[in-house]
């Protein structure tokens, strides 16, 4: 799949509250095909202690409009200074990077996100959704802050949430969600994205019922696009690259996550 | 009328003084999406070893003020799984592919050395005697002149190619290495190589390398780059190819009126994947604007 390096527009920064944001970047070029789970290098200019650029997964993408947005978690210097774009800067991106998540082998998925994890999701919602899949979001935070635009999901799938300190939706994990211990409910394949240990959790789970699960992962990352070697994951196959032969594996392709 | 760009190094025809830096560009193709990689004067692999390696563990970088850590550890597949996978992908290019090669024992550098000879389109090799991220080898061969020279001979006798040593900045007095080599049959030398640094996580009181320390690079290492080009310069014969927090043309110039022949842009290529190329069209340009035929009037030309 060809990458691309363009300059986009900011046309909108949705500041959802002090921790998270929305970028819409509009390209001057059409977009290429953006799949679910693909990520972007962004360029952060104007911070003098960001030097490398920042990869963050696609969140959606409106072809009509050459519209690209990014859900972005403010951590550091980095993206505190994305943070402060407004209509009309612009931003330079490498995309879309990396492989997609693939479809489940029948109609059902469940689609978990921990905070900033939800990012790639919002895409592969739609995509499952079109394709007659039955979807289902579980959005999970440590507390309502770190649940973002639950509503967003709605036309294309039954949400569920959690926080661990019960501010919004179930209390606890996400693993811990009443829809694990419901017995109608039968995944064809579980897709996660979230800090490490939610989603060693969430495959362990999987794992157990014998359900297939994509996790996506958010190792440091150089250059994006494989030239580097800085980003590896250990599999069962040695050493992957997150940035071209990730960030979505397989759980049981990763060395020690069961 | 075009000022001429072509320089030569050894029996190195390079179009351009830009050359890719090793373990910055992976193999080429990686960068063939954001520009034409037959424009540079030459492309250097990632490291090729004897035999599979799989590197450090995560984490392997970091993120520093104005330049990064990395300790990659020189993973690769080995040169039998170069020759036959990697090679011919990228033989096609009209550029001069020299494969950096490094190993953890003289007799390690001899085989990869051997076999990439046999190879056409490989036209020279980079003796890494200078990475500071593996436990063998790497940097102990570049530290020491005896140790730089032997591995030097030891290569220079089984390979007849355009042969370059890249040298380690992490040494008292690297124009010594550099003069080692040099004597020992060396056609060029590039330098520098990272300078071994580290990071800490204050919080957690924690490296934040799996190894502890790893290589320096980017724009922060420059200034050190640029003197260290300058010295080795005025004491070898041999062409010198500059790297060192090279990212835009006008460092890239700088090397050049410091004593390099040729230059290799190396972390500045996950900024700006196409900056190789930015980086040519601006030496042209800049020969253009002070009325100089060639690139080679401006190599050594620094008034002192």
């Amino acid at each position: 799949m060809k990458k691309f390096m363009h300059d986009f527009k900011v046309v909108r920064n949705d500041i959802i509250n002090p921790d998270y944001f929305v970028l819409y970047l509009q390209c001057s070029e059409p977009l290429p095909s953006i799949e679910p789970g693909q990520f972007a290098e962004v360029l952060v200019t104007g911070s003098p202690s960001t030097y490398l650029r920042r990869p963050f997964s696609i969140y959606d993408v409106d072809y009509e409009n050459r519209v690209v947005s990014i859900l972005i978690k403010s951590v550091g210097d980095g993206t505190k200074t994305l943070s402060c774009l407004s209509e009309g800067d612009t931003v330079n991106m490498i995309y879309p990077l990396g492989r997609p998540f693939s479809d489940p082998e029948g109609s059902d998925a469940l689609l978990i996100g921990g905070g900033v994890g939800i990012a790639p999701m919002l895409l592969l919602a739609k995509s499952l959704h079109s394709k007659g899949c039955n979807v289902d979001v579980l959005i999970g935070g440590r507390t309502e802050k770190d649940i973002i635009e639950p509503w967003v999901y709605e036309p294309f799938a039954r949400v569920f949430i959690s926080t661990d300190d019960g501010s919004r939706g179930e209390k606890g994990l996400v693993t811990q969600h009443s829809i694990f211990h419901n017995k109608e409910l039968n995944y064809n394949k579980i897709y996660a994205c979230g800090p490490n240990p939610m989603m060693k959790a969430v495959a362990s789970l999987a794992y157990s019922r014998n359900v297939p699960c994509e996790v996506s992962l958010e190792n440091l990352m150089a250059c994006g696009i494989g030239a580097c070697l800085c980003c590896i994951v250990e599999t069962h196959e040695g050493n992957k690259t997150t940035c071209v032969e990730g960030p979505v594996f397989d759980s049981r392709e990763l060395a020690g996550w069961h | 009328m075009k000022p001429d760009l072509s320089v030569k190094i050894h029996s190195l025809q390079l179009k351009n003084p830009v050359m890719s830096a090793s373990g910055t560009f992976g193999y080429g193709p990686e960068f063939d999406d954001f520009m034409d990689v037959n424009r540079l004067g030459g492309i250097l692999t990632k490291a090729c070893t004897s035999k599979n390696r799989d590197g450090n563990k995560y984490p392997r970088m970091v993120e520093t003020p104005m330049g990064m850590l990395n300790s990659v550890g020189l993973q690769n597949k080995g040169v039998e799984y170069f020759i036959h996978q990697i090679y011919p992908r990228i033989s096609h290019y009209d550029t001069e592919i020299v494969v950096n090669v490094s190993d953890s024992t003289v007799e390690g550098y001899i085989e990869v050395a051997e076999k990439l000879n046999a190879l056409e389109h490989v036209t020279g090799i980079e003796l890494n005697i200078s990475c500071p991220n593996v436990k063998e080898g790497g940097m102990a061969f570049g530290t020491s002149c005896p140790m730089a020279a032997s591995v030097t001979r030891a290569v220079r006798d089984v390979y007849d190619k355009t042969l370059i040593v890249k040298l380690s900045p992490n040494v008292t007095n690297i124009a010594d290495i550099a003069l080692a080599v040099q004597d020992e049959g060396a056609d060029s030398v590039s330098l520098i190589n990272t300078l071994l640094g580290m990071a800490i996580d204050a919080e957690k009181r924690k490296p934040l390398l799996s190894t502890i320390t790893g290589g320096l690079s980017g724009p922060a290492i420059k200034p050190i780059a640029l003197r260290m080009v300058w010295q080795v310069a005025k004491a070898v014969k041999i062409p010198v190819i500059g790297m060192g927090g090279i990212s835009n043309a006008t460092d890239a110039i700088e090397f050049l009126i410091a004593g390099a022949t040729a230059i290799q842009v190396g972390t500045a290529n996950f900024i700006d994947p196409s900056v190789c190329i930015k980086i040519v069209d601006g030496i042209e340009d800049y020969l253009i604007r002070h009325k100089f035929n060639s690139v080679n009037e401006i190599i050594g030309s620094l008034e002192t």
